[in-house]
């Protein structure tokens, strides 16, 4: 016994179990409830707080921890808790304690109205060792609460959020670009600069995904109109322009290039999300029934070795897809994916109008196409990649 | 903060031991266990072996004394990588010091 670094300790990153091989599952996205306190206009799943009949089918709080038991097993060691509204659940702390104690770390994502001074001392004692991410409406009651359709709502955040700073939780914050709230941006940016774990600008949700379940076509009309523009959305992401190019320098290079009928070249069904009601989905955004599992009848390593893998070998056959996507270098770039297509079309593989045109606008912003241009249509795109990475390292 | 040769450790309550793909990591819990809150935390082979001798029970002489035989090793080699062992897990508060009534 001549070993003489006893405890070894490194970052999650660099740990060998996560950057050389991973365990069966490392991280699980977890669906609480799709209620939420908030009825954000732009929202792709909320359902009301008091939604008895959401409620009645949401799952027990035995149930999550057979799942999380599950998911310890398989080795995770990262599960988010989103919703809706992840606090509203009323078993919210024990199913924490439980994931902690379990040894797993928690990502947490909420709007912070719910952050009582009990549930902060709670994340002081036993942290999540996770960075706490609050979604923000608006910087005053009357944006805030204009947003989230909830008076009452900006003071219950502010409250909550002031509780996280009071105790040191480390927390970084998420805005959404709504004409709503448009004017408090610049004193949102200076707020969050303020905050200990914000390193950088915050981002913000803008191309906003059509509903989830695809339950409301009032709702995603109204949502299509709060869509920023293309041109506005990638002048606010590339506001902090050394930043984005350095970032799309390693990005590019990497990830951009046609995949053909491939559908799913994502994380889709390697991890997944299991939503409110017992449905283990090969990713937050698809909800198709047909693509995801039912845990009151099966297990997590079931979906993950013997039903999510012929769902990942899917190809498409839509025509207009085959023609455009499969062929189109700005895959990577483009946020166009089997979920996307599902909550805009129904379907896995029909392209999305609004997604492509913004992947355009960001590829004429990086030089790699010429105004006008289609990118499924130009042939020379390797050297346009070379030639972008070239002009980047200068 | 050295450990004792002669005093009782064990694991904190406040740390969870947890085995994946055949590695050994320890997650804090609570806080205040380790350096950062952002770091892992794995023993190396030798430290695994120590670590599962840690019953609350055995004083870190008898715990040496016990491996020293196992591994074929000197006995003051073995108290040394104990010591060192524990001493790291206590400044890090991850043991815990079983007090004899």
């Amino acid at each position: 016994m001549v070993d003489h670094d006893y405890v070894i300790k490194s970052n999650f990153d660099q740990h060998p179990l996560w950057s050389v091989e991973r365990p069966f599952l490392h991280h699980l996205d977890i669906e609480l409830t799709e209620r939420c306190n908030n009825a954000c206009v732009h929202c792709y799943i909320n359902l009301p707080e008091n939604d008895s009949e959401a409620l009645s089918r949401e799952l027990t709080t035995e149930m999550w921890k057979d799942i999380l038991r599950q998911a310890a097993e398989l080795g995770v060691l990262t599960v988010r808790f989103t919703g809706g509204e992840p606090l509203l659940r009323q078993d919210f702390t024990e199913l924490y304690t439980f994931t902690r104690r379990l040894g797993i770390k928690v990502i947490l994502f909420t709007n912070a109205r719910l952050i009582t001074a009990d549930l902060a001392d709670l994340f002081s004692r036993i942290p999540p060792l996770e960075t706490i991410e609050v979604s923000v409406y608006g910087m005053h009651p009357e944006t805030y609460d204009a947003v989230a359709c909830s008076p009452g709502a900006y003071e219950e955040f502010h409250r909550g959020v002031n509780r996280l700073q009071d105790r040191k939780i480390p927390f970084i914050v998420k805005g959404v670009l709504l004409p709503h709230n448009q004017q408090d941006t610049a004193e949102f940016e200076t707020w969050a600069a303020t905050l200990p774990s914000m390193d950088s600008v915050p981002g913000y949700s803008m191309f906003f995904d059509l509903r989830g379940r695809r339950d409301s076509d009032a709702r995603n009309r109204l949502i299509r109109r709060l869509r920023v523009d293309p041109q506005s959305g990638v002048a606010m992401i590339t506001r902090d322009r050394a930043k984005y190019l350095k970032e799309m320098h390693q990005f590019c290079t990497r990830f951009m290039g046609p995949v053909g009928d491939r559908l799913f070249e994502c994380g889709a069904g390697l991890a997944g999300c299991v939503d409110a009601y017992g449905r283990y989905q090969p990713c937050v955004l698809l909800r198709d029934s047909q693509l995801s599992y039912d845990l009151h009848a099966g297990s997590l390593r079931d979906a993950l070795e013997n039903f999510f893998p012929g769902i990942r070998q899917r190809t498409a056959t839509n025509p207009d897809y085959l023609e455009r996507c499969a062929s189109c270098f700005l895959h990577g770039l483009c946020e166009q994916c089997p979920g996307k297509s599902w909550s805009e079309h129904g379907t896995l593989d029909t392209p999305v109008e609004y997604l492509c045109e913004v992947a355009h606008v960001q590829a004429v912003d990086l030089g790699l196409l010429h105004p006008g241009e289609k990118a499924w249509e130009v042939p020379d795109w390797q050297d346009r990649l070379k030639q972008m990475s070239f002009n980047l390292e200068e | 903060m050295e450990a004792l040769l002669d005093a009782v450790y064990m694991p904190s309550v406040d740390v969870v031991a947890r085995e994946i793909e055949g590695q050994f990591i320890i997650v804090p819990l609570a806080a205040g266990i380790g350096d950062m809150e952002d770091e892992l935390y794995s023993l190396n082979e030798s430290g695994l072996v120590i670590w599962n001798c840690l019953d609350g029970k055995s004083s870190l002489k008898e715990i040496s004394s016990k491996l020293a035989e196992e591994f074929d090793a000197a006995g003051s080699v073995i108290e040394q990588d104990v010591v060192g062992l524990v001493s790291e897990l206590l400044k890090r508060k991850m043991v815990i010091e079983i007090k004899s009534s």
